[in-house]
């Protein structure tokens, strides 16, 4: 089983890193693109005999305490089987 | 007085720290190794500038869960000294001690330069020896140095008189261009509610001798020992 946790700065907390992103694409001729937020994936391979919300319980303990820091980011937690 | 001195493994100011204590303040000091966890016998705490864990999931992130870490909480919630320059700001602010966050400079580069900071408090047991208002010469040197914080927090720092640096031109003026890495009301060092925990970006201890370019680090240090005397 695997957790897939995404970690997002906060929408109210500026993300330079994405700004420096988008405007390089900008000057490589990228059209459209309104905005880019950089953010942090994690995969972590949890043991296969969890139940699904045991795993999800888990993987929302550790991306809350450890992966992510609530002052800034947000996370999402995604289980796959 | 005794000081210790926090090493982590990536921590590359603790010498300097080190230096400092034992060679301006004249007082002994003691490295303690991230995993011991015993902080007894000691005044104040130090938790050095440098890369702990490598800067790994973010700067100071997984610092903040080594043993020592339990014991400096301890040790602050007790009313002891705990000082973290760079690194270990980023370090105080993981583990909660200070509020807020330091993430990636606005400008996006690793800044090295000497700047100058206002002392905005001297209600500190870190700064009381200083000017209200004089200026400092300390070096940076940090990509993740820009102070991000909600409005209520910043209100409550204002209010509270606990923003205790901030980045400012030759002059003293607060602005946006001596705002060296875009922290948020050019804040470049804070203090808990207790007073007792200073966490700040620039290094007063690599600025400690006139041939390292400042001496006006060493005011912090004295203020600190001449804290710890007078409790003596």
């Amino acid at each position: 089983m695997k957790a897939k946790v995404y970690v997002t700065l906060k929408p109210s907390v500026l993300d330079p890193q994405g700004k420096a992103i988008k405007h390089s694409l900008e000057l490589l001729g990228y059209e459209g693109i309104d905005d880019i937020r950089q953010g942090k994936y994690f995969e972590v391979a949890l043991d296969g005999s969890l139940t699904e919300a045991k795993a999800r319980e888990q993987a929302e303990a550790l991306a809350r305490d450890v992966l992510s820091n609530p002052i800034i980011e947000d996370f999402r937690v995604e289980i796959e089987k | 007085m005794k000081f210790g001195v926090i090493v982590f493994p990536g921590s590359n100011c603790d010498h300097d720290a080190y230096h400092v204590i034992s060679k301006h303040v004249g007082q002994p000091v003691d490295f303690i190794w991230h995993r011991d966890t015993e902080l007894r016998g000691y005044d104040a705490v130090i938790i050095p500038g440098g890369f702990s864990y490598g800067d790994y999931l973010r700067a100071g992130a997984l610092a903040r869960f080594s043993p020592v870490m339990n014991s400096v909480k301890e040790f602050a919630a007790k009313g002891n000294l705990v000082l973290g320059i760079c690194n270990g700001f980023q370090i105080l602010c993981e583990a909660g001690l200070l509020p807020g966050a330091l993430i990636r400079n606005r400008e996006l580069h690793f800044v090295c330069a000497h700047v100058n900071v206002r002392v905005e408090s001297t209600r500190t047991p870190f700064t009381h020896e200083l000017k209200p208002g004089s200026l400092l010469s300390l070096p940076i040197a940090h990509a993740e140095g820009n102070y991000v914080c909600d409005d209520q927090t910043l209100a409550e720092l204002q209010r509270d008189d606990r923003i205790i640096f901030r980045y400012c031109d030759a002059q003293g003026q607060i602005t946006d261009e001596a705002n060296s890495n875009g922290s948020r009301d050019n804040i470049a060092g804070i203090c808990n509610r207790e007073r007792n925990v200073l966490g700040l970006m620039p290094h007063p201890e690599r600025a400690c001798e006139d041939l390292l370019g400042s001496s006006d680090g060493r005011e912090v240090f004295r203020s600190l020992a001449g804290t710890l005397a007078a409790a003596a």
